[in-house]
């Protein structure tokens, strides 16, 4: 069975330095990928070049059998980055609107709404953005994210600087998507609430594959064990 | 009918997001003006020179009240890492570019057709005896200047110094299509059509809205994707 996300042997330059080193890796239909790493693993790079943002070095990378920058491959993708991705200028509405008619959904609005209203805002779902809680922008960015129902999610560092009440969205829409079949592969530092939801872990070190393995009930338990086995200590 | 549709939405996104805040227009058309206004004071100069000097000075004011407004073009995306979305987003990047320069052009004609009235005050010229023509050049001049401003700013959205690099950039590819806007403004302004005197120069306006605009179509997926 074709791997929801297949990396082969994947090299990135930035320069002359390599940020990746043969990285070789995949997630399977359903499961949850968890990267973890020091910073500058090369935990974001990684991510943002199987997002299609960046151009490999080297080697290859597929999303169920095919490049990550075919149209028909980012209609399924769904990518949280460090920014939370809408415009200050527009209205909460205006901004899920706008992505919902860029992936070409048949109710734009209909499906805007939806989201607001999944993600408590529905109550404030005309005013802009830049008048936004913290709080509400990232629940905002999660909406924004989730809007097109993507099989392939792509979060970096999803939980961090997030409220409660965000966390609490993030991880219930989450699960609900594991449930649903989808494929997650996130980026974390919070290994406690990350490995709560992974069935799978890679640890980076360097811009290299340190371990790549299912999530074992010892990692659950003791979450610096993969560090402390596999990292640099 | 897709890629319109994509087009229409960009552009429509940039137009509304601009209009909200008016921060680059505002920027440019003030701009504009002052530099307008200072001319006039400073030369101080007749009828026949201003005749001599009016497709120059329009048309080197309107490159840099423009060259603020495209600055903004592909900087407002870096906000909120907007750019990721966009590029993530299953849409051409050709698309992406041309809903983009649509609403540069739209932005940029808006305050030359603003200015230009003005210049007509500040200088005392009759400008509008060739209007058709005249709004003709402005066209197609303008829509070269925002082909060629908007994939630098693609190209330099990441850079730190973007808006002192889109006018190194951007200024020497624009120069044909800058000289050929002025000489026959000059000519429009003083009164005389286009003829097959100085129709060459329309032509080379034409070949370089064409050559642009198709080089920055089959290049802007290479531009944003590094």
């Amino acid at each position: 069975m074709t791997p929801a996300v297949q990396v082969s042997s994947l090299w990135k330059f930035y320069g002359d330095y390599p940020a990746l080193k043969n990285v070789t890796l995949d997630a399977p239909a359903g499961a949850c990928l968890a990267l973890i790493g020091r910073n500058g693993a090369g935990k974001t790079t990684l991510l943002r070049t199987i997002a299609g943002f960046s151009r490999p070095g080297k080697g290859s990378i597929s999303i169920f059998g095919t490049p990550p920058r075919d149209a028909q491959t980012r209609r399924f993708m769904g990518y949280i980055g460090h920014g939370i991705s809408v415009y200050d200028e527009l209205s909460a509405l205006e901004n899920l609107t706008l992505y919902a008619k860029l992936y070409n959904l048949p109710d734009p609005r209909g499906s805007a709404l939806e989201w607001l209203e999944r993600t408590g805002l529905e109550r404030v779902k005309n005013g802009l953005v830049r008048e936004f809680s913290r709080g509400m922008r990232q629940r905002l960015a999660v909406a924004r994210a989730f809007l097109h129902e993507p099989k392939v999610l792509l979060l970096d560092e999803p939980f961090t600087a997030l409220d409660d009440r965000a966390i609490a969205v993030l991880q219930t829409v989450l699960r609900e998507a594991l449930a649903a079949g989808k494929t997650i592969v996130m980026s974390t530092h919070q290994l406690r609430e990350a490995l709560e939801l992974a069935t799978h872990v890679a640890l980076l070190n360097r811009g290299q594959v340190a371990f790549h393995g299912p999530c074992t009930p010892e990692m659950v338990s003791d979450p610096g064990w993969v560090y402390a086995r596999y990292g640099e200590g | 009918m897709a890629f319109a549709r994509q087009v229409f939405v960009i552009m429509a996104k940039d137009l509304r997001a601009e209009l909200r805040t008016k921060e680059a227009i505002n920027a440019s058309l003030s701009f504009a003006l002052v530099v307008l206004l200072l001319f006039s004071f400073a030369f101080d100069p007749d009828e026949e020179t201003v005749r001599a000097i009016s497709g120059g000075l329009l048309w080197i004011v309107f490159a840099f009240a423009g060259t603020l407004l495209l600055n903004r073009s592909f900087a407002r995306e870096l906000n909120n890492d907007c750019l990721d979305a966009l590029i993530s987003a299953p849409i051409p990047a050709a698309a992406l570019f041309l809903g983009k320069a649509l609403a540069n052009f739209v932005l940029v004609l808006a305050v030359e057709l603003i200015a230009l009235p003005l210049f007509g005050i500040f200088y005392n010229v009759h400008w509008t005896t060739q209007l058709p023509q005249l709004l003709l050049v402005m066209l197609l001049a303008t829509w070269g200047m925002t082909v060629t401003g908007t994939i630098f700013s693609a190209l330099t959205v990441n850079i730190r110094l973007r808006e002192v690099m889109l006018p190194i950039l951007n200024f020497p590819i624009l120069i044909p299509a800058l000289l050929a806007a002025m000489q026959l403004t000059n000519a429009l302004i003083a009164g005389q059509p286009i003829t097959s005197a100085n129709e060459a120069w329309l032509k080379m306006l034409i070949g370089f809205d064409v050559m642009y605009t198709a080089v920055s179509l089959v290049l802007v997926e290479i531009v944003l994707v590094s």
